[in-house]
């Protein structure tokens, strides 16, 4: 069965038909030529789909296109105006890549992370939970488990997180 | 996959109709588990009645039949659900439990009642070249003889050993909560302990629901016990892994330090959440130390199935609910 699907895909309003077994990657990447998600595991287990959807991180092999018709989606191509996001360039200020596979669903992670961090949601590793937690090392990591790298670039990326949440402290994604 | 017809109710009403009417239909809520089960050819549908934007998403504070609580909806979000102020604050066991759940990705797209209804990671189930009696009735079951580190200690059958992977539901099941269900002769209520059933020789039903019945919401009643209740989760990584076990706990002392109630559930040892009810009754009227705790798992225990790879969990799950409710214990009498 097909389905006509409309997005607002990194600002532009996108309007295609997909058969309802569609995911919302493969219709991103086949169908609109939007490239920036990566295909890893295809089965959530890799975060390397990591989108913004409707303004949260959201994985796009495990969601149906046609299910999201209408939704707001912002890949990390997307993320940059004439300047690099914070995010972005603290990526690349930090060596937080190296073949960069992984890194447009880091990056997409990463935004989603410093956004919920400043909305108050606890962790796993968070103590208090009647507290807003604090943006430590192990918030860090554990906030970013979702998303793996081959190459291990973890280090680079820890930093980079850190130098993006004091450089948008105060604003909103 | 094959052709699939998709269709999106507008009420909670029109989607119980769309599924009843047709054996072949599925709800579809966040898709974490029934998309991947599509693509694994696991699950194989003809229709998917499409619920995640029903208007099931708020937490709200009501008056449940046993004093004042949240009734949560199915459509709550995971990551929403943990975040809640409510939640964490009255109801800590659910907020932890949520929180040591999948990744932050992926709490943000599954739902509630997604959640308690996902099925087994067993990976004969996930692998549609091997038997299984849960995918496949009647075609044996690989696990047992197979590969059995995940394997359940308690409560298996001959036809399925595999666990529920669930931690919300263990969490729920720490704090008594009730799930409500809409099906096609009206509304109903039940316990969250009686939602899930153990294998016996139909692993193929994972739970009590009939064909078309949807949870429309869970509720939760709020007391002194279940504010201190927390859970703990025992995995191969520090994150984003299911359980080996897990422990959620509620615990209230009475003056005299002895346990004046407890409740107890635990993860990845059966087929559903398992209410260790034998070691809360041991615990009720006794002082709280780490040896009666023990002892009362030990009770539990009794029965487990202790000779395979998975042997490792029952000393694991009795270390785990001396460690959490010590802990509580602790914490009640600071
Ligand atoms: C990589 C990975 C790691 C994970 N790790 C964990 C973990 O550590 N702990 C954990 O607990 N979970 C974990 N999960 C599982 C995840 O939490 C579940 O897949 C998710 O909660 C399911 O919710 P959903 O809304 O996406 O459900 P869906 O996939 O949409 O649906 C699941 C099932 O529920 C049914 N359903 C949905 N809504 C309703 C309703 N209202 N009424 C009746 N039936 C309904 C569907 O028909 C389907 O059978 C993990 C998942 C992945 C992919
Ligand atoms: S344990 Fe259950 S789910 Fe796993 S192979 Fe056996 S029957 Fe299937
Ligand atoms: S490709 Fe989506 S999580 Fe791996
Ligand atoms: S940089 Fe290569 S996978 Fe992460």
């Amino acid at each position: 069965m097909d389905a006509e699907i409309t997005l607002t895909l990194d600002g532009e309003r996108r309007t295609v038909t997909v058969d309802t077994r569609t995911t919302l990657l493969d219709a991103m990447r086949e169908r609109l030529g939007v490239i920036s998600p990566k295909k890893g595991c295809d089965h959530g287990q890799c975060g390397a789909c990591t989108v913004l959807l409707d303004g949260r991180r959201h994985l796009t092999c495990l969601a149906l296109a046609v299910s999201y018709d209408g939704a707001e989606v912002v890949t990390a191509s997307g993320l940059a105006g004439d300047d690099l996001h914070p995010v972005q360039q603290a990526f690349l200020d930090h060596d937080g890549y190296q073949c960069g596979y992984c890194t447009p669903g880091q990056v997409c992670s990463a935004v989603g992370v410093l956004d919920e961090v400043r909305q108050g949601h606890p962790s796993h590793v968070t103590e208090d939970l009647d507290t807003d937690p604090e943006l430590t090392d192990d918030e860090v990591r554990e906030r970013m488990s979702g998303n793996l790298c081959r190459c291990g670039a973890y280090a680079g990326i820890l930093a980079a997180v850190h130098q993006a949440a004091q450089e948008t402290a105060g604003h909103s994604a | 996959m094959r052709e699939l017809e998709y269709l999106r109710p507008t009420d909670a009403a029109e989607a119980v109709a769309a599924v009843t009417g047709h054996p072949g239909a599925r709800f579809l809520a966040g898709g974490t588990n029934l998309v991947d089960h599509l693509r694994l050819g696991v699950a194989t549908p003809e229709l998917l009645v499409d619920v995640r934007r029903l208007p099931l998403d708020q937490v709200e504070e009501v008056e449940t039949p046993d004093g004042p609580g949240l009734r949560i909806g199915a459509n709550v979000r995971n990551s929403d659900l943990a975040a809640d102020r409510r939640v964490r604050s009255l109801f800590p066991a659910v907020s932890r439990a949520l929180l040591s759940g999948a990744s932050g990705q992926i709490r943000h797209q599954a739902t509630t009642a997604g959640n308690l209804l996902q099925r087994t990671r067993c990976v004969y189930f996930q692998d549609v070249t091997t038997p299984c009696n849960k995918r496949e009735p009647g075609t044996g079951c690989s696990a047992i003889g197979g590969y059995d580190r995940y394997n359940a200690i308690l409560g298996a059958s001959e036809e399925c050993v595999t666990v529920h992977p669930s931690d919300l539901a263990v969490g729920l099941a720490a704090v008594d909560a009730t799930v409500v269900v809409l099906g096609p002769h009206g509304e109903r209520r039940l316990p969250l302990t009686d939602l899930h059933r153990l294998p016996d020789d139909r692993p193929d039903e994972d739970t009590t629901l009939h064909h078309g019945d949807l949870i429309t919401a869970v509720e939760l009643t709020a007391s002194p016990m279940v504010r201190a209740s927390t859970y703990y989760k025992a995995r191969d990584r520090a994150s984003y892994a299911f359980a080996l076990v897990s422990v959620g706990a509620a615990l209230e002392l009475a003056e005299d330090g002895t346990v004046a109630d407890v409740r107890i559930a635990w993860g990845g040892v059966a087929h559903k959440p398992w209410r260790a009810r034998r070691a809360e009754d041991a615990l009720r009227g006794r002082p709280l130390t780490e040896d009666a705790v023990r002892a009362a798992a030990e009770e539990e225990l009794a029965d487990a199935d202790a000779s395979a790879g998975a042997a490792y969990k029952v000393p694991m799950v009795r270390n785990a609910t001396a460690m959490v409710l010590t802990r509580l214990a602790r914490e009640a009498t600071r």
